[in-house]
């Protein structure tokens, strides 16, 4: 039926695995996704640094120190500064809630922490105007009171906190899940004070994860524009925050001086990544549980 | 617990049915010309169109992204794998400008195609590609870790059976991912309908053109018409929630096998 | 079919999963691969199926070299430990799998195809569950449907790995039963792997006992436990008690019996099974004292734990009925002679 192939002793021409595909195949899919990753991720990434860099490096730091610029990066790491901590103590609570407990309409609450996820920037800004713009639904009585939200530093706080808060709690939900409720019981049982179960017991248990929300929360706080664009009212100086200032620059066409701006959020992203592929490569078997989103 | 629900109603539902509330403030005649309104259905129809578009091309990348990722040994793949998140981690104006110096006719992919006729930048063809960015993580981390689980032997009792390996790949292991990269195609959809930051640089904004649904909010509400700017943003919302719920319909069928 | 395999080696980066191995197994065999978890006894079968491939050597199907076959060619029905079965696939279609991906020119009609899968869910008795998933299923009803789907494609050979390891035990061991009427039935040349002694003596017309990647010994399941080849064999299959002892002359004393030690002077270890083990209250020649430490009933035997001056602890197995008549018990004086005694000289 088969010729016989090689004497016994001899080393095989080893047929194809099972499970495996040819080498030609093999080496053009590796060489398509690889280009695609190269050419939308690696290239774009390059690129915002080589036109950062473009003009030379005095111009570069000049666009940088520039006052308008100082005061975006002063209002940027402002607003992250607040929105970053209120999401923090509001994820633990959430999840907490979510994890440890049941009661009618979790579910619901659950759509409703990735609702921001799902909703246009722009629409997580324009809700803001419309509630507290002046002649949204409750502007003209804060009007009186010299309360200004929109257009000001207040409602790109705001804004930035709707889009940011579901990163923490959707990093938590599931960890929290995953441990169960024994461990507490059990340091209850134990005598533990409900405030000493939460510190002792749950925190130390999500800590990696709390961390890796933490900071998808913090980069996305710095660099939100959709929905700051819209409540900013893009006064320089004022409510300009960096991914604002950008803008602005890039439609005066000073190319090099929105680039270099772009470089330091870019660098934020880098770092952000580095930190969470770290985290990811150490604590894998933590975190696996949330990586997916 | 009490408090996560005052919370979240504070932060999300008031503002969204404010939204609601907004869109028909001046009346449902001024609603209908707004939803009717030729410049609103383009914008619509772009936003949407070109979303459904990235997504797919997501959903065919992503899969073979996903699989080379996990398959194929090659240099600097954890690298290329950490970098996949970059969309998540890169600030989407950043993202906008970046990509369309890229894709100007004399930036560096730009360059090439303007020559063939291909015109990336200030055209819908940029939006889609600003959207193909900004949506590539959902499908390829949805699927990564189920393609990492699948079983070997599955693959090997097929081979077995004697189907070759287009066989095992087709009929065995791509019904068996296609609920995660259905999942993340929603999650890039969805992402891709209400994107503003990286669209607005590359796509030109010519209105009934280049003009995406959530500029199209921006620019009312530059016009003050806040009734008008909250019923596109109305619209969207009905439009994305219908296309998610048909999604999930169509999930719950691609993997029906597992419930019944 | 026969399967012959001829000098076939496999490493995995540096460790000898297969060493140099030879192994005919004849047509309508029921052959079993036994041994402790890595000794080289799946690697076996996945060779003999495609699956791996050997570093040397040759695995011929009725004398043709199949070595160098994909498995897809070599028509042969793998039943995998954990049954492999395709989860979104209903029953029917796991099993007309095999059928379908066939080339267009060889493929059956549709009927051909319902009426083959129905044929084989009546083999495997599972007439009814055509349209249900296998996450519906038992555990014993997936391997059962892994074995229909394996025999749809009509194989020349039947592989089965570990086939009853996920099994509860009442389940395995009507499996077991079924497993071999059907083997009666079919006279399929069938080779499936196990590390339970119990399953390969039950199940196999041969039994193939593998350590490290060789083959210890070959033989019918009565020949294997009976005359072990040596002590590695000895120790794997049942229990034994292991008695070092000192050579004197060309004579040796184990348990106080003598026995002849042909050619092989010097000290060694004797195995005594525990059931060969003769005990009684008053002595007999060539008997030696011991005190009943422990006596365990284990339903159809009595397993009884012994202390000897200048010795190991031994174990002796009786039945029930010999045990009441013996009436012993704990801190009891008996004696022990051993019936049937197995030496291996050191080496």
């Amino acid at each position: 039926m088969i010729a016989t192939v090689t004497p016994a002793a001899n080393a095989l021409p080893a047929p194809r695995r099972a499970t495996r595909e040819g080498q030609g195949v093999r080496w053009l899919l590796t060489t398509i996704a690889v280009l695609f990753l190269l050419g939308f991720l690696v290239l774009p990434l390059i690129a915002v640094f080589v036109e950062a860099l473009r003009a030379g490096w005095d111009t570069y730091v000049a666009a940088i120190l520039e006052p308008d610029a100082l005061a975006a990066i002063r209002l940027t790491l402002l607003v992250a500064a607040i929105a970053v901590p209120v999401n923090l103590v509001f994820g633990l609570c959430a999840s907490w809630a979510i994890a440890k407990f049941d009661f009618p309409g979790k579910s619901v609450l659950i759509t409703l922490i990735d609702l921001p996820f799902s909703v246009s920037p722009v629409i997580s800004g324009l809700v803001w105007v419309l509630l507290f713009g002046t002649s949204g639904l409750l502007g003209p009585f804060l009007a009186p009171l010299g309360i200004k939200i929109v257009f000001a530093v207040p409602g790109i706080v705001l804004a930035t906190i709707f889009v940011t808060f579901p990163f923490i709690a959707r990093e938590l939900i599931p960890l929290m899940a995953e441990q169960g409720r024994e461990a507490e019981e059990a340091a209850v049982s134990l005598g533990a004070s409900g405030w000493q179960t939460f510190r002792l017991v749950t925190l130390p248990n999500v800590k990696w994860g709390l961390l890796y929300g933490v900071l998808l929360c913090n980069a996305r706080a710095m660099g939100e524009f959709g929905a700051v664009s819209v409540v900013s009212g893009h006064i320089r100086g004022l409510t300009n925050t960096m991914p604002l200032h950008i803008e602005i620059l890039y439609n005066e066409y000073q190319s090099a001086a929105a680039f270099a701006v772009a470089s330091l959020l870019a660098l934020l992203g880098l770092v952000t990544l580095v930190i969470k592929t770290v985290l990811e490569w150490r604590y894998g078997a933590e975190l696996a549980a949330t990586r997916r989103h | 617990m009490g408090v996560t629900v005052t919370y979240l109603s504070l932060i999300v539902l008031i503002p969204l049915a404010a939204m609601f509330v907004r869109s028909l403030g001046d009346g449902p005649a001024h609603f209908l010309s707004v939803a009717t309104d030729p410049r609103t259905l383009a914008a619509l129809r772009l936003s949407f169109g070109g979303a459904l578009i990235a997504a797919l091309i997501n959903l065919v990348m992503g899969m073979l992204v996903a699989w080379v990722l996990v398959r194929y040994p090659f240099p600097g793949k954890r690298l290329l794998d950490a970098a996949v998140d970059l969309p998540f981690a890169l600030p989407t104006a950043v993202a906008g400008i970046t990509l369309t110096a890229l894709f100007a006719g004399d930036g560096w992919i730009g360059q090439f195609l303007e020559p063939l006729g291909l015109q990336v930048a200030f055209t819908p063809v940029g939006v889609v590609v600003a959207m193909v960015f900004i949506g590539l993580p959902f499908v390829v981390r949805t699927v990564e870790p189920v393609l990492a689980d699948f079983e070997k032997e599955v693959e090997e009792a097929a081979a077995t059976l004697g189907a070759s390996r287009l066989q095992t790949v087709v009929r065995v292991i791509l019904p068996s991912i296609l609920p995660a990269a259905l999942t993340g195609f929603a999650l890039a959809f969805a992402r891709a309908v209400g994107e503003y930051g990286s669209v607005i640089f590359i796509a030109g904004n010519m209105p009934y053109q280049s003009e995406i649904a959530p500029l199209l909010i921006v620019i009312r509400l530059e016009e003050f018409d806040y009734s008008g700017a909250a019923a596109v943003g109305v619209l969207m919302l009905l439009g994305a929630f219908l296309l998610l719920l048909l999604i999930n319909l169509l999930q719950a069928w691609s993997r029906s096998y597992e419930r019944r | 079919m026969t399967i012959t395999v001829k000098g076939v080696a496999k490493e995995f980066g540096g460790f000898r999963a297969v060493d140099d191995l030879d192994l005919v197994i004849h047509q309508g065999e029921l052959v079993a691969l036994l041994g402790p978890s890595g000794s080289g006894k799946t690697t076996l079968l996945r060779i003999i199926a495609g699956l791996e491939f050997p570093d040397r050597g040759q695995v011929l199907f009725n004398g043709d070299d199949a070595t160098a076959r994909a498995v897809g060619e070599r028509a042969v029905g793998f039943v995998f430990q954990h049954y492999a079965l395709f989860r979104h696939m209903t029953v029917f279609e796991n099993i007309a799998f095999g059928l379908r991906v066939k080339p267009r020119a060889q493929r059956p009609t549709r009927a051909a195809i319902a009426e083959r899968v129905g044929e084989l869910l009546r083999l495997v008795q599972l007439e009814g569950m055509a349209h249900r998933y296998p996450t519906q299923l038992s555990g014993g009803q997936r391997q059962r449907v892994a074995l229909a789907r394996a025999l749809a494609i009509e194989p020349r050979v039947l592989l089965l790995d570990e086939p009853f390891g996920a099994l509860d035990a009442q389940v395995r061991k009507d499996l077991r039963r079924w497993l071999r009427r059907l083997h009666q039935e079919m006279g399929l040349t069938s080779v499936f792997v196990t590390h339970d002694q119990e399953e390969a003596l039950e199940l196999a017309d041969r039994v193939v006992v593998m350590n490290k990647g060789r083959i210890e010994q070959i033989g019918a399941p009565a020949e294997i436990y009976d005359r072990p080849a040596n002590p590695f064999v000895y120790e794997f299959l049942g229990q034994v008690n292991r008695v070092p002892y000192r050579g004197e002359g060309n004579t040796a004393r184990v348990l106080g019996r003598s026995f002849a030690l042909e050619g092989a002077a010097g000290d060694g270890i004797a195995y005594v099974r525990p059931e060969e083990i003769e005990i009684s209250r008053e002595p007999r020649p060539d008997s030696v004292p011991a005190l009943v430490r422990h006596v365990t009933a284990l339903g159809p035997v009595i397993r009884i734990d012994l202390d000897l001056e200048g010795s190991d602890p031994v174990e002796v197995s009786l039945p029930p009925a010999r045990w009441r008549d013996l009436c012993v018990a704990k801190g009891d004086a008996v004696h022990l002679r051993p019936a049937n005694v197995r030496i291996f000289p050191a080496a």
